[in-house]
């Protein structure tokens, strides 16, 4: 089967540092990959080259067989991958509700509509609605998110990737900041997302338990290289992988 | 509980906005001729300063450079009404359609940077369109500006209307006027409205739910600017001669404190804060020539104690009540 996502060579440099060097990866659909790495090893800005949100310096990006390295991150998106970032990054002084809302008006594509009151599109309303309840914050919709703890904007974080229909999900270090029940329950969202709704996850992650756990694949990123990759067996059992990284 | 609270809320914004028309309705029945026409430059700066938050308090975009906009249309249709034909109807329209258009190409350079890049760029342009107006002598008049602006009937099919009276003026105005900010208000209360909320919030997160950032704020951009062409369309016939100070970098600032007077996030909160503005402005000019420094005084006061402005603190105070009850 085709890869869903392919690097080919892809690279970026900042000045001398190689942040991501030569990484050629494929993909497959539906499947769940942990990316792992110390700090630095150019896990995030491969995500951000992914988005779109910077430009590759050389190397192809490819998403269902289309090239999308050139692509703004907007269209990637409306390609079909998401993204949940590792920061907490919301819309700190609109509501639950509306946080949740663009989203949903952005994939059904009304976002453009200029005249017509915001309340009268009846199908986002319910779609918005429906979201808020799978993530248990219904009652807090009104609630500006800068208003929310921690956990509760995890929760919104994850309503809008939910909202996006993605293909493929990028999440970096979703479970940054997480008390242990927390991370249980992204846990469990996470391997829901994959499992019942097919979608393909690649997931940055420094909680072993939790990559062990989850994982159809592993890639160990060091230096802006691959230096390992395979099933979660194989990868603990990797020798070079102990060293630069679990060893410690 | 909840529910019924905000019918009840609904229903008296309603009665308030009901009560605000009848009264402006009835302004030339009770108030003198000089209050009619100090309220009918206070509609025009109204509907400036509306449109101008649409950029600033919704969609995050301080510009210093509104008075461009504003003064296009008021030299678009006083240019067109002196040379070359006096139908109010398409000289609005001249002034309307150039103001347009200057705001698209001025904004689409614009909206790609962002917050003092993007106020630094947009005073220049405005300055550039100063300079244009100021020094294009056989167009404009220069700074002499163009003196004796017609103010005459408006035909639409058969019917023919005089707006050459105060009264007459005021109640071409306050339509205009009141149709504009009726659009805007939708403006606001749309989905467009909402992305352009979430890019005030965090503009780089907006593309990453799959919209086309800028193209949203060079939409803001325009419409902003479109309706201050509006605003500055209507001013020419009411003032009768505009010179070239109405696209000077001080008016540009007009906006801005009226908006951080009355409110910039909340939609009627600009209108307040220009009500207030030319009202202290109109009382403090008639004690002192330094009435400048006075109205910036009590700027600094509102910005350090009233953050939110007066509409803001309102609605703060009544939710708070709301939730609190
Ligand atoms: N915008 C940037 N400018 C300069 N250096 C950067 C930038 N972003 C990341 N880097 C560098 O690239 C390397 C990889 O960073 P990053 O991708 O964030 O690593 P990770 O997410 O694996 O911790 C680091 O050395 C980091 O300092
Ligand atoms: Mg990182």
């Amino acid at each position: 089967m085709e890869p869903i996502l392919q690097t080919q060579n892809l690279t970026k440099s900042f000045g001398h540092l190689m942040a991501v060097n030569r990484v050629s990866l494929d993909f497959k659909e539906g499947e769940l990959t942990s990316i792992i790495g110390p700090n630095g090893a150019g896990k995030t800005t491969l995500f951000n080259l992914i988005s779109g949100k910077t430009k590759a310096s050389a190397g192809k990006i490819r998403f269902k067989g289309d090239d999308i390295t050139k692509l703004a991150p907007y269209e990637i998106v409306r390609k079909g991958i998401g993204r949940i970032f590792q920061i907490t990054n919301l819309f700190p002084e609109l509501t639950v509700y509306e946080n949740v809302r663009v989203p949903v008006l952005a994939r059904k594509r009304e976002t453009s509509r200029l005249l017509s009151l915001d309340r009268s599109l009846r199908d986002v309303n319910e779609e918005t609605s429906r979201i808020l309840g799978l993530i248990g914050l219904s009652e807090k919709s009104d609630i500006t998110c800068n208003a929310l703890s921690h956990g509760d904007q995890r929760l919104v974080e994850t309503g809008v990737a939910l909202a996006l229909e993605p293909v493929l999900l990028l999440l970096d270090e979703p479970t940054g900041g997480m008390g242990p029940e927390e991370t249980d329950e992204m846990v469990k969202f996470v391997r829901g997302l994959n499992e019942n709704r097919n979608i393909t996850i690649i997931l940055v992650e420094h909680d072993m338990r939790v990559v062990f756990s989850i994982s159809d694949r592993i890639i160990v990123m060091h230096s802006g290289g691959v230096i390992a990759d395979g099933k979660p067996d194989e990868i603990q059992a990797d020798e070079r992988v102990k060293e630069a990284y679990l060893g410690r | 509980m909840e529910k019924s609270r905000s019918i009840i809320w609904g229903k008296n914004r309603f009665y308030g906005v009901a009560l605000a028309l009848l009264a402006l309705v009835l302004v030339p029945f009770f108030l003198s001729d000089f209050l009619v026409v100090f309220a009918t430059e206070m509609l025009i700066m109204v509907l400036f300063a509306l449109s101008f938050n649409l950029l600033f308090g919704y969609t995050g975009l301080l510009s210093f450079g509104h008075a461009a906009y504003f003064s296009i249309g008021a030299y678009g249709t006083g240019l067109f009404l002196s040379r070359v034909s006096p139908s109010l109807l398409l000289a609005f329209l001249i002034g309307i359609v150039f103001s347009f258009i200057v705001a698209f190409l001025i904004g689409y350079f614009c909206v790609r940077l962002d917050e003092i890049y993007f106020a630094m760029l947009t005073l220049a342009f405005g300055m550039m369109v100063h300079a244009i107006l100021w020094k294009w002598d056989s167009l404009t008049g220069g700074a002499d500006g163009l003196v004796g602006i017609p103010r005459p009937k408006f035909s639409i099919l058969l019917a023919t209307i005089e707006f050459s009276s105060i009264p007459g003026y005021y109640y071409l105005t306050l339509v205009v006027v009141g149709i504009c900010v009726f659009i805007l208000w939708r403006v606001s209360r749309s989905p467009f409205g909402l992305v352009l909320k979430s890019i005030r919030e965090n503009h780089e997160r907006v593309e990453f739910l799959g919209i086309a950032m800028r193209r949203y704020r060079l939409g803001a951009f325009v419409i902003s600017g479109t309706f201050c062409g509006v605003a500055g369309a209507l001013f020419a016939p009411f003032e009768r001669s505009i010179a070239p100070d109405i696209s000077f970098w001080t008016k540009s600032a007009e906006p801005v404190f009226m908006s951080l007077l009355g409110g910039t996030k909340v939609f009627f909160g600009p209108a307040v804060g220009a009500s207030l503005f030319m009202y202290l402005r109109e009382i403090i000019s008639g004690y002192t020539e330094l009435w400048m420094i006075y109205l910036g005084a009590i700027l600094i006061a509102f910005v350090i104690f009233l953050p939110g402005g007066i509409l803001g603190f309102i609605s703060d105070k009544l939710n708070a009540g709301r939730r609190g009850t």
